[in-house]
């Protein structure tokens, strides 16, 4: 039985890591099918078919679609699974809310977060914060799968032209009201993608200080990451927080300053290509993963790091 | 109202964890364990809308082994009203979990069921969700923030984009955010005070649900390491190295 995608889109774009989880979705079975649901949804439905490991899309459209609440996909998704040996889709914050939802209904135990497909059957995924991988074989007749974006390549995203198929809508829950999202917009990269994180930690000791990072973050065309202790200190929002329970980042480059490295912001970043760590403490455990440690007063570090910055003739974007 | 809360006792969040040798599972002898911290969330603010004269009943339920009963009796030292401990040997699968926390629920009778978001142990993210689906209740999951309106709540959602605002009837699940309060200690007294509180015991195997493992853990292993980096002397050596050495400016 083929597979089947759970394509995140806005109603306008598919979002980014509706490739990684398609490239997760293709190592399972090549034959994968893509469900998109929500409210006039056209071109990131054509993006969709768009994605040559995408063989066919299954369109389901309702207003009541429109704000991706798990309660109104859930029901709808449950009765396309008949036909599929999988379900997947990407363990961020649209999958983690969705996907139980979907295999407490299919009598299912579903598998969170997996960062390698090993057969058809059998994953491994990341437990306490990663520290430990665990190898995971599901006997349920179907599976229920989220990936980690960040361990999967996206896919291609062009040249496929696979066959749209509309289906029904299920009935509205409605018990469950969408009031407002208020979504930060930033003209930076975003940070589950990008390149370059640059990242501040309670180190930074007030909102305002964070304009440090920002300028060297503009400068090198990065994203603004943070520590738990930063946004619950109330310097930055939510959407920026790395770690156990806030976003994992796999960038070429992580530069955490201020932050002093415990293992729930490892878990989020210790992934990451090259890691440099800002710190006045010599002793902070950021120091046991970077690849580049500075012991310095990071309101000395910051300012010579953009002059420095400034002397290079070119900067990689 | 009346407001379950769902615990879960977990290896603590300060310790190092250690992967066992022959690659069963980790070390958990003379670990130290405590309540999953987002659980020490859920139960503050259930106690924090019972204080404000919006809930009548806070209980706090346990599905585990027999130590598992400390989270609950920590529950009941900040403010629970009454445990259940429905007792289990070994560990279940978040499916399993859900289906029992059902049955307390049809027995109990909440209009809400609190719990955290994530359990920091096998970091599953499953449990309010699957539990809300079986009971055909609303969800509202990663709460930031809670308004409790007559039979209705407001809730604040963090999301990868930003924040959510979501209106849910009771009954309803509510999973929440570490940043939805800052649990409250408990005092001395007050520890006293909870030994003398009720805890209902239940055998799981009297629920008439099926907890049987779907899931087989074939190998519990260390992740890679990374290898030992470098101190750097000063700024201008950290740029030269990443422009030069390591090539990613």
């Amino acid at each position: 039985m083929a597979v089947l995608l759970i394509a995140e889109h806005n109603n306008k774009e598919l979002r980014p890591f509706t490739l990684n989880a398609a490239t997760a979705a293709s190592q399972i079975d090549s034959d994968v099918h893509a469900v998109i649901i929500g409210q006039n949804f056209a071109d990131a439905s054509k993006q969709l078919c768009e994605i040559p490991v995408v063989k066919k899309v299954l369109s389901v459209e309702g207003a009541h679609y429109e704000n991706f609440t798990a309660e109104n996909f859930a029901p709808v998704i449950v009765k396309l699974a008949e036909n599929y040996s999988h379900i997947v889709c990407s363990a961020n914050t649209f999958g983690k809310n969705l996907m139980p939802r979907i295999a407490a209904h299919l009598d299912t135990s579903q598998v969170s977060d997996i960062i390698k497909v090993i057969s058809p059957d059998t994953f491994l995924r990341p437990i306490y914060a990663g520290n430990a991988f665990a190898t995971i074989k599901s006997n349920d007749a179907k599976k229920c799968i989220t990936i980690r974006p960040t361990s999967f390549d996206p896919c291609e995203s062009t040249g496929g032209s696979a066959p749209i198929e509309k289906v029904d809508a299920s009935e509205e829950f409605s018990n469950t009201k969408f009031i407002k999202r208020e979504e930060i917009k930033s003209d930076r990269p975003e940070l589950g993608t990008a390149r370059i994180v640059v990242s501040g930690g309670r180190g930074m000791q007030s909102g305002d200080n964070f304009k440090l990072i920002t300028e060297i973050a503009d400068k090198l065309g990065a994203a603004i990451g943070a520590s738990r202790a930063a946004v619950d200190a109330g310097y930055i929002s939510n959407d920026h927080q790395v770690g156990q329970t806030g976003k994992v980042v796999v960038p070429d480059l992580y530069i955490a300053v201020g932050i002093s490295g415990a293992i729930q912001h490892l878990a989020g970043m210790k992934e990451s290509k090259v890691i440099v760590a800002i710190n006045k403490d010599g002793e902070a455990p950021i120091f046991s993963v970077a690849d580049y440690g500075l012991e310095a007063d990071l309101f000395e570090a910051l300012p010579q790091f953009m002059e420095e910055l400034n002397k290079l003739n070119t900067i990689q974007k | 109202m009346k407001i379950l809360v769902a615990v879960k006792r977990v290896i603590d969040y300060n310790v190092q964890i250690r992967v066992k040798e022959d690659g069963t599972g980790v070390v958990t002898d003379n670990v130290k364990m405590s309540t999953n911290p987002p659980d020490d969330n859920a139960i503050e603010e259930a106690v924090k809308i019972k204080e404000a004269g919006k809930a009548s009943e806070v209980v706090a339920v346990t599905v585990g082994e027999e130590k598992a009963q400390e989270t609950v009796r920590k529950a009941l030292a900040v403010g629970a009203d009454r445990g259940v401990h429905v007792k289990v040997d070994g560990t279940l699968e978040p499916l399993a979990v859900s289906k029992i926390l059902q049955k307390i629920a049809d027995k109990e009778k909440p209009d809400l069921v609190f719990m955290g978001k994530q359990a920091i142990d096998d970091d599953c993210n499953q449990t309010g969700q699957m539990l809300s689906a079986l009971l055909n209740w609303p969800q509202a999951t990663f709460a930031s923030k809670i308004d409790v309106k007559d039979n209705k709540l407001e809730v604040t959602r963090e999301i990868d984009e930003g924040l959510e605002t979501i209106e849910i009837n009771v009954p309803a699940i509510v999973t929440c955010d570490l940043r939805l309060n800052e649990p409250r200690y408990a005092s001395l007294p007050n520890i006293m005070k909870a030994k003398k509180k009720p805890i209902e015991e239940i055998a799981a195997s009297d629920l008439g649900v099926d907890v049987s493992p779907r899931l087989e853990q074939l190998k519990v292993e260390e992740p890679p390491k990374r290898k030992a980096g470098i101190k750097v002397a000063n700024v201008a050596e950290l740029v030269q190295k990443l422009k030069n050495e390591a090539k990613v400016i």
